[in-house]
């Protein structure tokens, strides 16, 4: 008798968890088929001259991050103070794609801001960026020394996704 | 008439309202088949960017680039499925307007049926509450004399 008028309650109190636990999650973070697979194949042109450009084959050897950045992108110049702590405090190797941008906007973009990227590939028409399944930049991916996507991040990283969550990862797979 | 007239002029708009598309039109294949082919692909896949449009639908440039994707594989020769899995090697089941059915999404396909299910359990039980309703115990013979008491006092 006491479980029938008991029955209804509980069952809202399921779906009520279960919609706040809906609501938590982020629509825009689509899990990503590519981790722990290698990366794609792709080779970009350089964009600067004293730096070269990025592929495939560049990835193994190191763990590195790749950022997926372009000038038009505004939560990249957010982002961008933290891949120059990366790249200079911090010591790790950062590897950038610069997706569908106009490359003299880019180059302008590096010489105001600075450069952390240890190579820049030029990805005009987006091609590799499908490949790496890129939808929303900036994104960064944590690639290990066999050349295998280990983390994904999509959109600006912030301080506390830099220390919660990006330089775990690259000290664990570093290991 | 007049009211006839407007109806027809209603009728033939909403006839040639194509459905809504952002294929542009320097994207299109010259052979109609492949495109039609293109056209169908691409509705069933979701644009990451808008999230609730098809690729066929969404004006977004990733859309775009992946509408011109399907096109570049299409002519390459590869078959339907090959494009639509190319495309879900990358970006992941998520791409897929309707859900492939695996382990994963057994409870999204399963759910409907179940909450119909457990719908008729409750309709079956209440229904079975009700029609028991009437087969409540006659009176006793001490509630009749009673009965027949309180009837004779209201007679005038």
């Amino acid at each position: 008798m006491r479980l029938r008028f008991l029955l209804p309650a509980l069952l809202f109190a399921a779906v009520a968890v279960a919609f706040a636990v809906g609501l938590g999650l982020d629509p825009r973070r689509v899990p990503s088929p590519l981790i722990d697979k290698p990366a794609p194949g792709f080779a970009l042109a350089p964009l600067l001259d004293d730096r070269p450009g990025l592929a495939t084959a560049d990835l193994r050897g190191q763990v590195a991050l790749v950022n997926v950045f372009a000038s038009w992108c505004i939560p990249c110049r957010a982002e961008h103070p933290l891949l120059m702590r990366l790249a200079e405090t911090e010591g790790v190797t950062v590897f950038g794609i610069n997706y569908k941008d106009k490359p003299e906007d880019a180059r302008a973009w590096l010489a105001e801001l600075g450069n952390p990227y240890r190579r820049i590939g030029i990805d005009r028409d987006g091609k590799a960026g499908i490949d790496w399944g890129v939808y929303g930049v900036p994104e960064s991916f944590v690639v290990d020394a066999q050349g295998r996507i280990r983390f994904k991040w999509v959109g600006p990283m912030a301080p506390h996704i830099l220390e919660e969550k990006i330089l775990p990862i690259l000290r664990e797979v570093a290991g | 008439m007049r009211r006839l007239l407007s109806l027809c002029v209603l009728a033939l708009t909403l006839a040639l309202a194509a459905p809504a598309t952002a294929v542009q039109p320097d994207e299109k294949l010259a052979d109609p088949a492949l495109e039609a082919r293109a056209r169908t692909i691409g509705k069933q896949l979701r644009c990451l960017v808008c999230q609730n449009q098809s690729i066929d639908e969404s004006d977004a440039g990733l859309a775009r680039d992946l509408r011109l994707l399907v096109r570049e594989r299409l002519t390459a020769g590869a078959s339907d499925a090959e494009v639509i899995d190319h495309v879900v090697a990358r970006y992941g089941d998520y791409v897929l307007l309707r859900p492939p059915v695996k382990p994963a999404t057994y409870p999204l396909w399963a759910a409907p049926v179940l909450i119909l299910a457990g719908g008729i359990v409750v309709l079956a039980l209440a229904w079975r509450r009700r029609r028991r309703v009437p087969d409540t115990a006659p009176l006793s013979d001490e509630e009749r004399r009673r009965l027949d008491r309180l009837l004779e006092d209201d007679a005038p």
